[in-house]
């Protein structure tokens, strides 16, 4: 017996006890080794096969890494302007609020140019689920200080280290975001284990039953790695942010209401 | 005779995007605008129609809501003053390059900067020439009547559907704040989920079904020749709009040795100057550009035969004029006449405009 014929035998499909799902399209991903969005596009992917809501989900791409993610999800997408995503949803969801609205933006997206869209989408409790993901730092444009990038942390703009007192400070805008009436949910997760995969692909289920339920927004962070943008092994990458981001950034719910 | 009433053209932008059946507004307050918002929240289509009316954090929130519902194939329109539009831009291009269709209304004022609240025609060359980056064009109806402030929100939908492009409403403070008798448009219902899914279903963002591959809005081709073959495709929606969607009034125009070309308020100003120089014995008539793109340029071009000369009159330091002079092309004298700064110009002022800068008197 050849080897592929040995393998084919192991994975014959009596023996599968996972598949991928089909709402996660074959197409190669642009992400690098080591990042954390492919992780998570197959847990939203996941979420909306298993509750039965692909032809009833619409997602918003942000700009950025992830401005691409209409290529991975089987699913309509509307791709926004740099920071707006959580305005298209808003339009999306009240034009057709028996559908399934979310967002998906990374630090750059939502903590600073689209500061304001995210704020007020949250404190209107817009009945829309947003992704956050925090990798503190630009990965598109070649890895430059983010709003939630750390102290002292090596950007492509803060070659020295940030500087708080030039830069101000890494933004805990989950934070800020639980404070507001408008959030139902809000939790920061990760997935950098398959018991950490586990916990966001449950945040993901509550988020989009919050929607069914029309109970408002459910806005889950996902604390990230950007090897690239890092400069660090895909393994090194997970344990810096396990020491550094962990830390400041600590997981957990914040509101469930 | 239907409807027929007195109202201000901002409260009949409301009135007639309610009664053409319209989906969402999403607007910013600013002057000299604001009624129309006001008029909405007032008119609660929500229980009526259906219509959602949504007061955005900003202007740049307003414009991207409309890319959101415009992108689920819905009839959504903002609207919003000079310093207001300037923050759309990026939207605006964005609703073009996804072909999305789209209403704005720009009641503009004096600029630049904060300008004034008052009256002014400044934002020709923002509405007509781009405004945001990248080659692309509106659609730009310029009412001059209350009149037309009704019955261009119906006319700017269909536009904005038939290309799938952003439509522009330009008017200004004039004809946003003037109250003239107006006969409003019948009621038309809003779109069903089936009859969008007929008009818009193969690129409104609404829900995938198994049978159909995903929709997605976007404007993003990374690839170059890609992206040129799209923009190709552009340029040929817009010339296909010069081609078929020109449209335009002349008025005194079968003897005319001189011709106003005004549009707007300034088209008001320069009827009244036209009686006034033809009492001087002054053969003048006016064109009035009603699409601003595309612009009447075989119309223009047309007159030439017959006339000595032109004044462009705008309330701007000349802007639409550039467009007069590209389709005259130095065949006769063309001048421009504007005041400006939210400055209206009276009727005797144009007239001596006329007699100074084009009979040389």
């Amino acid at each position: 017996m050849t080897a592929t014929t040995e393998i084919n035998k192991i994975i014959s499909k009596e023996n599968l006890v996972y598949g991928k799902t089909s709402v996660l399209l074959d197409n190669e991903m642009h992400y690098c080794p080591g990042c954390t969005h492919g992780v998570i596009h197959k847990v939203i992917a996941e979420v909306i096969d298993e509750m039965g809501i692909q032809d009833k989900t619409i997602g918003v791409s942000p700009v950025g890494c992830s401005v691409l993610a209409y290529n991975y999800i089987d699913i309509d997408w509307q791709q926004a302007a740099h920071g707006r995503a959580p305005a298209l949803a808003t339009a999306t969801s009240r034009l057709m609020p028996e559908k399934y609205v979310f967002t998906y933006q990374g630090d750059g997206d939502l903590a600073s140019i689209g500061c304001a869209e995210i704020i007020h989408a949250c404190n209107r409790g817009e009945n829309i689920v947003v992704f956050f993901v925090n990798n503190a730092i630009y990965g598109m444009t070649g890895g430059q200080m983010a709003p939630t990038t750390l102290e002292g942390q090596v950007t492509a703009t803060t070659p020295y280290g940030r500087d708080c007192k030039v830069t101000g400070f890494p933004m805990k805008i989950t934070e800020m975001i639980a404070m507001l009436p408008g959030t139902r949910f809000v939790t920061r997760q990760s997935a950098e284990t398959p018991g950490a995969v586990r916990k966001l692909k449950k945040a993901a289920q509550k988020a989009f039953e919050n929607t069914r339920e029309n109970k408002g927004l459910s806005f889950i962070e996902i604390v990230g790695t950007c090897s690239s943008g890092w400069k660090l092994s895909p393994v090194k990458s997970n344990e810096w942010m396990k020491e550094n981001m962990f830390p400041y950034y600590p997981l957990g719910t914040l509101k469930d209401e | 005779m239907g409807d027929v009433r007195l109202m201000k053209g901002n409260e009949v932008i409301a009135e007639a995007a309610i009664r053409c059946g319209c989906d969402g507004y999403f607007g910013y307050p600013i002057t000299p605008q604001s009624e129309i918002m006001e008029t909405l929240m007032i008119r609660r289509p929500q229980e009526e129609t259906g219509m959602v009316v949504l007061q955005a954090e900003s202007e740049v929130a307003a414009i991207n809501m409309v890319y959101g519902g415009a992108s689920c194939g819905k009839k959504v329109m903002t609207s919003s003053s000079s310093p207001g539009i300037s923050l759309k831009a990026e939207g605006i291009t964005y609703l073009a390059g996804a072909e999305l269709p789209a209403l704005i209304v720009n009641i503009v004022r004096g600029g630049p900067g904060l300008g004034t609240i008052q009256p002014a025609q400044s934002d020709y060359f923002q509405a007509v020439k781009g405004g945001g980056h990248g080659d692309y064009k509106l659609i730009v109806l310029a009412p001059a009547s209350v009149q037309e402030m009704n019955d261009f929100v119906d006319l700017s939908f269909k536009l904005a559907f038939k290309y799938l492009n952003p439509a522009m409403i330009l008017s200004d403070g004039v004809i946003g704040q003037m109250m003239e008798k107006v006969e409003l448009s019948d009621f038309k219902p809003r779109w069903t989920a089936e009859e969008i899914k007929e008009i818009s279903g193969s690129w409104a963002t609404v829900g995938k079904p198994a049978d159909r591959e995903r929709n997605i809005s976007t404007s993003l081709d990374l690839d170059s020749a890609k992206q040129e073959i799209f923009n190709h495709k552009l340029q040929a929606k817009y010339r296909a709009m010069e081609e078929n969607e020109v449209r335009f009034e002349k008025i005194a125009c079968d003897d005319a040795e001189y011709l106003f070309v005004a549009y707007g308020s300034s088209a008001r100003i320069c009827q009244k100057a036209v009686e006034q120089a033809r009492e001087k014995g002054i053969k003048v008539g006016l064109l009035r550009p009603i699409t601003l793109f595309p612009y009447p340029t075989k119309a223009i071009q047309e007159m030439l035969k017959d006339v000595k000369g032109i004044l462009s009159v705008e309330m701007s330091a000349g802007q639409m004029v550039e467009d007069v002079r590209l389709a005259v092309n130095g065949k006769v004298p063309v001048e421009h006449f504007g005041r400006y700064g939210g400055i209206i110009p009276t009727p005797e002022e144009v007239v001596e405009a006329l007699e100074q800068k084009i009979l040389g008197k």
